[in-house]
């Protein structure tokens, strides 16, 4: 077996006992990259240099008994997070040559540990949409199938973890651009409470949605990086001062007695694929071998939420993006002579054209005459979403859904209609809406052999019992064990 | 409520930017689309219900008026597309 195919926790343990090096994991972590990433192009920027050195960095410190649990690991960062002199894009050519000053506060949490930082990881341009077919720097396929998309936005990071191109990542999720990617590429992806992981250093893209979290190879290594990740921020005023956690140690102990609802709206509706409908009863028939036990709750605005989400997100987003003006920093255009003019044509020269629809939808909800009715009624219809899940969570302690309602479609499929492409994001957005934790677990594969995921949702700071539950499932099941073959490439 | 080409020209102006007359035809009609799926909130009578701006419990966070350090003007403007000194230089604003 080589290197690169471990998980976070199995190379921890084999760096802690000297069995290999940081240099070794991280030469054939290299060394699959140049196999593979030629059909998959999960990176904007590799950073291999930077990378060896940080590898015998964490070598000298392993060495001296200084292991932390992530000394050493290669590990992938999504591009619109902020890491001192190394380019962050956000996937636009108005970011193409930003290199910002400043880590941002994961960064610099991450980097307390010596790691390795393997490269920066391809997205949607500013993380809107749910395909990573939305980047200035062309597509990311799915290492199952070329044809499909990866998910979105975090489909660099997704396909990334899933191809071996690092061992784990980080990815950010507004309305289920860690949890949709995951599910598509059959790894594990979690969003974490709103205000857990602070945001400082990541592009802002709609602010009271915006979550970083980890996107990695099974549920042992989702809880020991969401343990590093995790914490007060003074730099970012949303975030909770709750004391640190060890969620390795949460993963211990039983599932009897946890109640899990599953939402009937879901299911009544119609629109999720046989397959996956086929792939969540299964996984439920397990849970309750395990003990758990099921109740029915009713989520009545379900239907609700698609549209109050693409209200609200982009409303936030063209607030967010009104700072790329071609002042201080990013791309200008030189084709104006007056201020105006050259704000507009390099936002207009700079964009593509699902950021320009959003913020175009976003100015338009947030305009004298229309705010009434889009913006503040979508702000109220959130009340309602969340009233909803409160209720539902005084009957159960997890809520048990698809995270995609099908496998991950066609390149091209949706690039045409914008409506279609927001549908996807069906059963990921409440949980932005929300604020609650959320993570997707592989549960299955499609006769087609793409991967299914099942999402579970618990009251907010309640991470523990999720990652519980996500990993008694696991370990009661080999949908995590099951890599793609992927067509190597040698360059 | 229907976009019009017109009401996308303003849209675009308040949001600085432009499209061609192609684009605009495109846009107005996808939002129209869009728009019409977001008419579905209509159903729900709101009227009594509090908003939501944000998902989390906290409010108010304040911290004492101290100076603390913060990056160099030179790294400021590392990034500017235009300098002069220790400014950012833009195009003209008026003449």
């Amino acid at each position: 077996m080589e290197l690169y195919s471990y998980t976070l926790h199995e190379l921890q343990e084999m760096l802690r006992k000297g069995e290999v090096t940081s240099k070794d994991i991280t030469m054939s972590v290299f060394k699959r990259i140049k196999e593979v990433e030629g059909c998959i192009g999960a990176f904007i920027t590799l950073m291999k240099e930077r990378a060896l050195e940080q590898a015998d960095m964490a070598d000298i410190r392993i060495r001296k008994g200084e292991i932390d649990s992530l000394t050493g690991i290669p590990i992938a960062i999504k591009d619109n997070m902020c890491i001192q002199g190394v380019r962050t894009t956000c996937g636009s050519k108005i970011l193409e040559n930003y290199v910002p000053p400043y880590d941002g506060t994961v960064i610099k949490r991450l980097k307390e540990q010596s790691p390795v930082f393997v490269g920066k990881t391809n997205m949607d341009e500013f993380a809107m949409g749910s395909s990573t077919e939305a980047s200035y720097f062309g597509i990311t396929h799915n290492p199952w199938d070329r044809e499909r998309v990866p998910g979105g936005s975090s489909g660099g990071s997704a396909s990334a973890v899933c191809a071996d191109e690092c061992i784990a990542a980080l990815g950010s999720d507004t309305g289920g651009s860690i949890r949709q990617p995951a599910a598509c590429c059959g790894i594990v992806g979690l969003k974490p409470t709103y205000g857990r992981v602070s945001r400082f250093g990541l592009v802002a893209f709609a602010s009271s949605l915006d979550q970083i979290g980890p996107m990695t190879k099974d549920v042992k290594d989702c809880a020991i990086l969401l343990s590093v990740i995790s914490g007060y921020d003074s730099l970012d005023s949303t975030s909770v001062n709750s004391k640190a956690v060890d969620y390795e140690r949460a993963l211990k102990g039983d599932i009897k007695d946890i109640k899990i609802g599953i939402p009937k709206e879901y299911f009544e509706k119609g629109g999720i694929d046989r397959c996956v409908e086929r792939s969540i009863f299964n996984a439920k028939s397990e849970l309750e071998r395990l003990g758990a036990t099921f109740v029915e709750v009713s989520l009545p605005h379900s239907e609700f939420a698609i549209a109050t989400y693409y209200l609200i997100a982009p409303a936030e987003a063209s607030s967010n993006l009104a700072r790329y003006d071609g002042v201080k920093y990013g791309y200008r255009s030189s084709k104006a002579k007056k201020l105006k003019g050259m704000y507009t044509r390099t936002r207009s020269e700079g964009f593509g054209q699902e950021v320009k629809r959003r913020i175009m939808l976003g100015t338009y909800a947030l305009s004298a005459g229309y705010y009434d009715a889009y913006y503040k009624k979508a702000s109220q219809v959130r009340t309602l979403i969340k009233r909803d899940f409160d209720y539902a969570f005084r009957e159960c302690d997890l809520l048990l859904t698809p995270t995609i309602p099908n496998p991950a479609f066609k390149i091209g499929e949706k690039i045409d209609d914008p409506l279609q492409m927001y549908l996807f994001d069906v059963f990921t957005v409440p949980a932005n809406l929300t604020g609650i934790p959320a993570i997707s677990v592989p549960c299955g594969f499609s006769k087609e052999g793409l991967p299914i995921g099942l999402q579970l949702l618990a009251r907010h700071f309640e991470e523990e019992m999720l990652l519980k539950v996500a990993y008694a499932f696991e370990q009661h099941t080999s949908f995590h064990l099951k890599k793609p073959i992927i067509k190597k490439e040698e360059s | 409520m229907k976009l019009t080409r017109k009401d996308v020209e303003k849209v675009a102006e308040l949001a600085r930017l432009e499209f061609s007359e192609e684009e605009k035809i495109m846009f107005a009609g996808q939002l129209n689309t869009i728009l019409g799926y977001f008419d579905k909130l209509k159903e729900l009578d709101t009227s009594a219900v509090e908003t939501t701006t944000h998902a989390s419990a906290i409010s108010n966070v304040l911290r004492e008026d101290k100076a603390g350090p913060s990056i160099s003007s030179e790294e400021s403007l590392s990034n500017a597309p235009d300098k002069k000194g220790d400014c950012f230089r833009v195009p003209i604003v008026i003449e």
